[in-house]
């Protein structure tokens, strides 16, 4: 199902440069004054409560009780370092890092030998292959959730982030390795055939040439991947207790629950926690708004 | 499919003129070795997901606390889920969500791509706008609007209203909060579809009369059909997956009324120690999302879709 929306989203966005500037001529006439005033409303829907959230993280304790809806009185900038110690956010960023860029690297690595398998060497069995992968990642993850958790305490991978960083792996990469595949599958193969006429084994094909040629592809896996680690709320509250090691996402939930009478800190915490990501997307979002539509991830 | 076609034509000849060293058709068990290739994907996938799923489908039929010995007890806990008033009021509840999200965020995905191919400029720039409530964390979201909505200096005090506080109005707002953060993926999702759409059909549409809305239900929606069946199923599944808003916001409450089938299981699981209860309900939230894939494969292999 995957493989259908990336041939639905990712083609068509990919042919946005033509299409939609040669239609432009005669699209430009159809829409007027209120479209726009439409779209702008629904733009500060999207994005005023994140400007107000900023707002709140440096307002000060009795400015925000007066109102979470307007200005801030004046911009106490102190909150963001004050939120930083007390919310231990150091160790949440270097968890998360961990985690984001060990799932990242370890999907890249499983889901690029995957995707080669499907896209070039014939798999007796390929296609059923990726239905079971479809079948398998539409499961819901409360149900696998509990047996998963008794099984990761019983093999000393509970409360480790490595424990953490296997099960995103295994939650990822058969949307990376479809998205990965459908990508190799435009690649063109005569280097490959070439260098296989050389004597080269599949091995140094798919490092030497596929991989290589790849990388916008394995860069989109890498971004969705990372992000979805990033923000995954479920596994990372069930399987990560001790405090030292929790990440961002975590780390800002229990600073909320115990903090909760300080909200000016909460925001200003978790205005910390998506920062990075915000910076991240607006510098990457065509990448991003790629990667992440053609996936099935994250659906809530 | 293209992967035993496109070789056919394009390594004949090579191939033909200097015939394969004996190494390589030793090596060259393709079919053996494109498993290799596929064991580490398998052996994660399987560890993660799969035998678990099965081990949750063998505690389901236990009596299982989470520790110590587990004793079969046959269909006990699906006989009790449909006694367990919590766990028809968590249903319900998820059916309230399938609609819900079914509806709203579906029109307004749809209308604001559909506004997006009728302008010229900032196309991006909204595009980019819709989406960055997509990209922020459930967490962080759920506590943006919990100081929006909260009674003492929010929306909930301005409007003399307790949006989360409230049972009659927590569901709806945990769902408004949700939907916030999920329309504008659908926005991108039906804009790439629509640019997909032959601009020509809009043109003979236009030469016979149609206004924005009639090209709107006899072309755009038409032409998207695939990806509008696709994403009302992925809706369904996930709206039974829905956790992370009710969990963080309300945690079930007040008084159940935002209670879903994923809260009521995490409960069960790990608060109330039922395990094997708490197996059943997943097995049963499964079974749903498979009974909904199923339906979606029939109807398109009778209506004859493409995807």
């Amino acid at each position: 199902m995957s493989i259908t929306t990336s041939a639905t989203t990712v083609a068509p966005s990919g042919a946005t440069h033509a299409g939609p500037r040669a239609r432009r001529a005669t699209a430009g006439t159809r829409a007027g004054i209120p479209t726009y005033v439409v779209l702008t409303c629904l733009a500060i829907f999207s994005v005023g409560p994140i400007v107000l959230f900023f707002f709140n993280a440096v307002k000060t304790q009795q400015d925000y009780g007066h109102s979470s809806l307007g200005l801030p009185g004046s911009w106490q900038w102190g909150n963001f370092s004050a939120a930083w110690t007390r919310a231990n956010m150091t160790a949440g960023i270097v968890n998360s890092l961990v985690i984001v860029v060990g799932t990242a690297a370890i999907t890249c690595v499983v889901a690029g030998f995957a995707a080669y398998a499907l896209a070039r060497l014939r798999v007796r069995g390929g296609s059923a292959f990726m239905t079971l992968l479809l079948v398998t990642s539409s499961l819901p993850a409360q149900m696998f959730l509990v047996p998963l958790f008794y099984a990761w305490a019983k093999a000393g991978l509970y409360d480790t982030r490595l424990g953490l960083v296997i099960i995103y792996v295994g939650l990822f990469s058969p949307f990376a390795t479809l998205l990965l595949r459908s990508f190799m599958l435009t690649l063109p193969r005569e280097f490959e055939e070439a260098a296989r006429i050389d004597g080269a084994g599949e091995l140094s094909v798919l490092f030497r040439i596929v991989l290589p040629n790849s990388l916008p592809g394995l860069l989109t896996v890498a971004l969705v991947t990372g992000l979805s680690a990033y923000n995954e709320f479920l596994f990372a509250v069930t399987f990560i207790q001790n405090a030292d090691l929790l990440p961002l996402s975590t780390t800002f939930f229990s600073f909320q629950q115990g903090f909760s009478q300080d909200y000016t800190l909460v925001s200003a915490a978790g205005f910390i926690m998506i920062a990075p990501m915000l910076i991240l997307f607006l510098a990457l979002q065509r990448r991003f708004i790629d990667g992440l539509s053609s996936s099935g991830l994250g659906g809530t | 499919m293209t992967t035993t076609s496109v070789p056919a034509t394009s390594t004949a000849p090579i191939t033909r003129t200097r015939p394969r060293p004996s190494v390589r058709a030793r090596l060259s068990q393709p079919r053996i070795r494109g498993w290799v290739f596929l064991l580490p994907l398998i052996v994660v996938n399987a560890v993660v997901v799969i035998v678990p799923s099965l081990f949750a489908v063998y505690y389901s039929f236990t009596d299982w606390s989470g520790i110590g010995p587990a004793t079969f007890t046959g269909l006990t806990n699906y006989r009790d889920l449909l006694a367990d008033d919590e766990f028809l009021n968590g249903l319900w509840h998820n059916i309230i969500w399938t609609l819900f999200f079914l509806v709203v965020p579906m029109t307004m995905g749809l209308f604001g791509a559909y506004a997006l191919t009728r302008i010229t400029r900032f196309r991006l720039l909204f595009r980019v706008l819709f989406f960055i409530p997509y990209i922020v964390a459930s967490v962080v979201n759920a506590s943006i609007w919990e100081s929006i909505l909260n009674t003492q200096s929010g929306l909930g005090h301005v409007l003399g209203i307790n949006p989360l506080g409230d049972p009659d109005l927590a569901l709806w707002s945990v769902m408004g909060v949700n939907n916030w953060a999920w329309w504008g993926f659908l926005v991108v999702v039906f804009l790439a579809a629509m640019q997909g759409v032959n601009p020509s059909l809009y043109e003979a549409a236009k030469l016979d009369g149609a206004g924005p809305v009639r090209q709107f239900f006899s072309v755009t929606l038409p032409g998207i059909r695939p990806t509008f069946a696709f994403l009302g199923l992925m809706t369904i599944i996930w709206s039974f997956l829905a956790f992370d808003y009710v969990y963080v916001m309300t945690q079930g409450g007040p008084a159940g009324s935002t209670d879903l089938l994923s809260t009521l299981l995490y409960r069960d699981a790990f608060t109330n120690l039922s395990a094997g209860y708490a197996s059943a309900v997943g097995v049963v939230m499964a079974l749903i999302s498979t009974a909904v894939v199923i339906v979606y494969l029939v109807i398109r292999k009778v209506k004859d879709w493409e995807i």
